[in-house]
């Protein structure tokens, strides 16, 4: 679906955030990347959207560039607009009829459990509720290809965990391919597939590890084993 | 409870002060040419009712005028500059210059250069030189502190420059905008007062020229009248605006939180 290859990347003021990185991403894969803070990983969400430059190397997608949906590490909501119309943003750019658009937003909104919460405010909703609309924005534009970066670093661990829950129902049910951006152990062994692990900056992936299944619940045994496996993934990353 | 605070409280003070004001003027017997009694000023007031509030209108049409040709001309500008950051490196600098300028050392020039057959405009023309920085300085900082994740976000979409203006950054502005505005409603005003006493006597008909020709003849009483009007203006003028602002933005802004 996607691939980046020998990705390098410096930002102006100097900060060498990525060099030599290379991964790639299959059609309906859920993949998670992992790496220690600061390593570069939101940038490499950046550039896999097309949203910044690489400095070398390419990204590159299969099949032309998919639609994308991104999902920000904090809600990234307009604050002067309600819940319907966040979520109809990215039908509205696309110019599509209003209650054609309408439709799909509420269809939205309801998969992510906000039926009735069509005309509140964000600052009328609690944190995971905007993370929702959040998620309800990206999956409006009916993406082939879903990037998260952190979506629910700000919240508790009940929310974290329901909202992990749905994800995977929609990631099953849509036949997305999912790139995952988190700093979660315990999140990524149950959540996806296939593990990046990034090294400290410049990032670069030092492990991609494919996990087992039969991680049907968190504390199922193959999911703890595959948290053991990553964990000494992220130490040797970190160490290196 | 509070809001009715809020409305107590400073006339409670009003009363006590003019109590005291037209006491004091008794005690004393300051001459009416010094300091006229609350009560001489509310009876010039009456006698001059009808001149006191056809000099208000002329007045308020030019802060009025002013202050949306202000508005116009300041959004319109910081629009131009949020599109291209060689423009705004061009002529923000002129803008600072013209705000920083004093009015009454450019008011004669601009007098001379629009003439004195068409005294409005020239009056119009310096209230909104008064009035558009702060809606320009407003307008350019809300346009460009629109969140960076969200406009990447439009740019995912494929959204045109024109949609991500209207969509995110516009909505983004007005907060900034409408508080940018606050203070240009009382500067329209200023602009206005200032521009007529530039234009002297004889040509303009505002409050401003009431002001001085009843300096000139010692009627400090009708003096303090048409102060008093003008300070009664502008407290209205900022209260509007106030409310403008909060019905705006009752609903999402963090500044709209509680009632006027
Ligand atoms: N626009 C920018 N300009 C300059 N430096 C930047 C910019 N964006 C990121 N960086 C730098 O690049 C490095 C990687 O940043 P990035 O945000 O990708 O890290 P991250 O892995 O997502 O971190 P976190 O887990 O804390 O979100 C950081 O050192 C950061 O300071
Ligand atoms: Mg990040």
């Amino acid at each position: 679906m996607i691939a980046l290859t020998g990705i390098a990347k410096r930002f102006p003021n100097g900060v060498e955030a990525l060099n030599d990185l290379s991964f790639s991403v299959n059609r309906g894969e859920f993949v998670s990347l992992l790496g220690p803070s600061g390593c570069g990983k939101s940038t490499v969400l950046r550039l896999a959207a097309g949203l910044l430059a690489p400095d070398a190397g390419a990204v590159t997608y299969a099949n032309g560039k998919p639609q994308i949906g991104f999902v920000f590490q904090d809600h990234t909501l307009m604050p002067w607009a309600d819940a319907m119309t966040n979520a109809r943003l990215p039908l509205d750019l696309k110019r599509m009829p209003r209650d054609q658009a309408d439709a799909r937003a509420s269809t939205a909104l309801a998969r992510v459990g906000l039926a009735g919460f069509e005309r509140a405010y964000p600052r009328e909703l609690s944190g995971g509720m905007r993370m929702r609309v959040s998620i309800a924005r990206a999956l409006a534009a009916q993406p082939q290809l879903l990037l998260l970066d952190e979506p629910f670093a700000a919240l508790d661990e009940i929310t974290r965990n329901a909202l992990g829950d749905d994800l995977l129902k929609l990631w099953r049910e849509d036949g997305l391919t999912v790139l995952f951006v988190t700093h979660s152990v315990g999140e990524s062994s149950y959540l996806s597939q296939r593990m990046l692990v990034m090294t400290p900056r410049p990032g670069r992936i030092t492990a991609d590890i494919a996990l087992a299944v039969g991680r049907d619940s968190r504390l199922a045994p193959a999911t703890i084993e595959a948290q053991r496996v990553i964990s000494g993934a992220l130490n040797t990353a970190i160490a290196e | 409870m509070k809001r009715h605070a809020d409305i107590i409280l400073p006339l409670a003070v009003a009363a006590l002060l003019l109590g005291a004001w037209e006491g004091a003027v008794a005690h004393w017997q300051v001459p009416a040419y010094v300091l006229p009694a609350p009560s001489a000023i509310a009876r010039a007031f009456a006698d001059n009712f009808g001149s006191l509030i056809e000099a208000l209108a002329s007045t308020l049409a030019v802060t009025l005028e002013a202050f949306l040709a202000a508005c116009v001309l300041g959004i319109a500008t910081a629009i131009a500059f949020s599109q291209s950051r060689l423009l705004e490196r061009t002529l923000y600098p002129y803008a600072v210059i013209l705000q920083v300028t004093p009015v009454v050392a450019i008011a004669p020039l601009i007098l001379i250069w629009v003439g004195f057959e068409r005294i409005n405009l020239a009056l119009v023309i310096i209230a909104t030189i008064v009035a558009f920085f702060p809606i320009l300085a407003g307008a350019t900082l809300g346009l460009k502190s629109a969140d960076f994740n969200l406009i990447d976000l439009t740019r995912l979409y494929g959204a045109s420059r024109l949609q991500t203006l209207w969509r995110i950054r516009l909505p983004n502005a007005l907060p900034y905008l409408l508080s940018g505005m606050k203070t240009a409603g009382g500067l329209a005003l200023i602009g206005a007062v200032v521009a007529e006493f530039v234009a002297g006597s004889g040509t303009a008909t505002g409050l401003a020229w009431r002001i001085v020709e009843s300096g000139n003849r010692l009627e400090i009483a009708t003096l303090f009248a048409a102060l008093a009007l003008l300070a009664l203006t502008g407290v209205v003028i900022f209260a509007a605006l106030s409310l403008l602002e909060w019905w705006l933005l009752r609903r999402w802004h963090e500044s709209a939180l509680q009632a006027p």
